[in-house]
């Protein structure tokens, strides 16, 4: 992939506009052509922990968003919200309607065949036999794995599950595709070539992506913005306009040794502290 | 580091090893031929233990003569029909205990206390209640089966993986979906444990509750042939009793390998 790519158009068509879920005061309602996600003054408490305060977020349609921080800054925290899983009754949480979640582990049903469990991400759109069928091997031929459809996840390999995981969230073709560490269980290479899957299936698709990672690599190679969370708080963003594919070139870098200082690493030291805080792979393999 | 030694060989026992093809077959064999020399030479007494060759004459008279087959098809059908209430109750039960916690409050510390009574106890009681016909053969059967049931399919729906659930309730699946396409299937491995257990404890039950006076099935002709000192007939409805065993373990197998098509370990095979 040689040239530099645009950005993808705002708001497809076949996105429904973004609905408010977790109830919160009725005059507080988007339009359709605002943002994907908003989250105002968001608290959430595990007992005496406050995870995430007063958090403040938007998310354009469209926009890819990485969101980095250490282990327990509450990253999974909020994405667990937006996907619904977490449901945070009495907050302002405004997320489109068609949500869907790749998660670190891919979790396919093993009883169900590779284009039964993509199938599962069509619940609820009313559509049956051969249509199903249809919809879940377009979605996998997407990821290049149109020749496993009735494999049994046992058989895939990491990569491949994950392929399966991902061409299930976008089947559904999702105003908000969540990516929770997606590629962290993958090895350096396999990570490379799922990177450049998840932009080309962005481009086609046009969700609105927040990924949580805790690899700064990944976020500055993938995203439009990176928000940095610590303390349950965003304590920095910044918007990455450089054209994609990007190398690790001497803009990337900064960027890059920014954000590792807001994470509390100095990247003049940075080699020593990468074990720490950075996963592997680091910026030089990026290409 | 350190340096492995190649030369030296682990040093071994090992029995000489037979050169015949499924060297398994031998011992048994071995033993058949010693209890036929046993019963020839008069060491072994007819009344104490028919030879081989006279049970499998016996075998061959009443298969021909349509007694064992119907007596069979009688014990076939208790152990069936005492199997089918046990496996309805216990499927019920797991799943009112298993898919939601007042019913396992409900239903579980219930199934607990049952567990602490061996079934088999409950023998006389369960004559006085539904004197020796047909009913307390089968009610002992149920009960007997209800609890392997209960419990390896109730642990198994416990057992899902809640990452799996999870990520169901993050596509919408309705609560019926994700039991449907979730819970049960995930619990499946379990219940089939359990269903192989039950299969051998209503064998068992059967026949100790063919005993009560029953006029037909294995047990009255075990019971007859007890009279008559026939231990050929014995031994034949022993032998029946094995197979049955290993049918229904046959059954759950082939059931496992259709069923669980999925599971790595089929895959392979």
């Amino acid at each position: 992939m040689a040239t530099p790519l645009a950005r993808p158009q705002q708001a497809a068509p076949h996105q429904p506009p973004p609905q408010q879920h977790n109830a919160s005061p009725s005059d507080w309602r988007l339009a359709d052509d605002g943002p994907a996600v908003r989250v105002r003054n968001f608290t959430r408490r595990f007992g005496d922990v406050t995870v995430l305060e007063d958090l403040d977020l938007e998310i354009a349609q469209g926009e890819f968003v990485a969101l980095l921080g250490r282990s327990g800054s509450g990253k999974t925290t909020l994405l667990r919200t937006l996907a619904g899983i977490d449901p945070a009754p009495g907050q302002q949480v405004l997320a489109p309607d068609t949500r869907a979640v790749v998660f670190q582990d891919a979790r396919l049903l093993p009883w169900k065949r590779v284009w039964r469990n993509v199938a599962l991400g069509l619940k609820g759109e009313g559509l049956r036999g051969a249509g199903i069928r249809a919809r879940a091997e377009a979605a996998l031929t997407e990821v290049g794995l149109d020749h496993r459809l009735d494999a049994w996840p046992a058989t895939l390999s990491g990569g491949e599950s994950q392929r399966v995981s991902l061409a299930r969230a976008l089947v559904r073709d999702p105003g908000l595709l969540l990516l929770d560490e997606p590629f962290a269980a993958l090895d350096a290479l396999t990570r490379l070539r799922m990177h450049e899957l998840v932009l080309s299936l962005w481009r086609r698709h046009a969700p609105a992506v927040l990924l949580v990672t805790h690899d700064v690599d990944e976020a500055v190679a993938l995203a439009d913005r990176v928000l940095v969370l610590d303390a349950g708080r965003i304590a920095a963003e910044e918007r990455i306009t450089l054209p994609r594919p990007r190398a690790a070139d001497g803009a990337f870098q900064d960027i890059r040794a920014r954000l590792l200082r807001h994470l509390g690493v100095d990247a003049g030291h940075r080699r020593a502290a990468e074990g720490a805080l950075v996963s592997f792979p680091s910026g030089e393999i990026v290409a | 580091m350190s340096v492995v030694a190649a030369d030296r060989k682990p040093v071994r026992f090992r029995l000489p090893r037979l050169r015949i093809r499924g060297g398994r077959w031998v011992s048994p064999v071995l033993l058949l031929l010693v209890w036929e020399l046993g019963s020839r030479t008069g060491i072994i007494p007819e009344r104490i233990l028919a030879a081989p060759s006279a049970v499998a004459e016996t075998f061959w008279a009443l298969s021909v003569s349509g007694e064992l087959s119907s007596n069979l098809a009688v014990s076939l059908a208790r152990a069936l029909v005492g199997l089918a209430f046990g496996l309805a109750a216990g499927v019920v039960l797991a799943l009112i205990a298993g898919l939601s916690r007042t019913g396992e409050v409900a239903v579980d510390p219930l199934m607990q206390i049952k567990r602490t009574i061996p079934t088999l106890a409950l023998t006389p009681l369960f004559i006085v209640w539904f004197g020796i016909g047909e009913t307390p053969k089968i009610t002992l059967i149920a009960a007997a089966t209800v609890f392997p049931i209960y419990l390896n399919l109730f642990s198994g729906i416990r057992g899902v993986d809640a990452r799996l659930i999870e990520a169901g309730r993050s596509f919408g699946l309705t609560q019926a979906e994700l039991i449907r396409d979730v819970i049960l299937p995930g619990a499946l491995p379990s219940f089939l444990v359990g269903l192989r257990y039950a299969l051998g404890v209503s064998l068992l039950v059967l026949v100790v509750a063919e005993q009560i006076n029953a006029s037909a099935g294995l047990g009255h002709l075990i019971n007859n042939a007890r009279d008559f000192m026939r231990t050929d007939i014995i031994v034949v409805c022993l032998l029946v009793y094995a197979s049955l065993g290993l049918a229904a373990d046959l059954f759950v197998r082939t059931l496992e390998t259709r069923a669980l098509a999925w599971r790595p370990s089929i895959i392979k095979s």
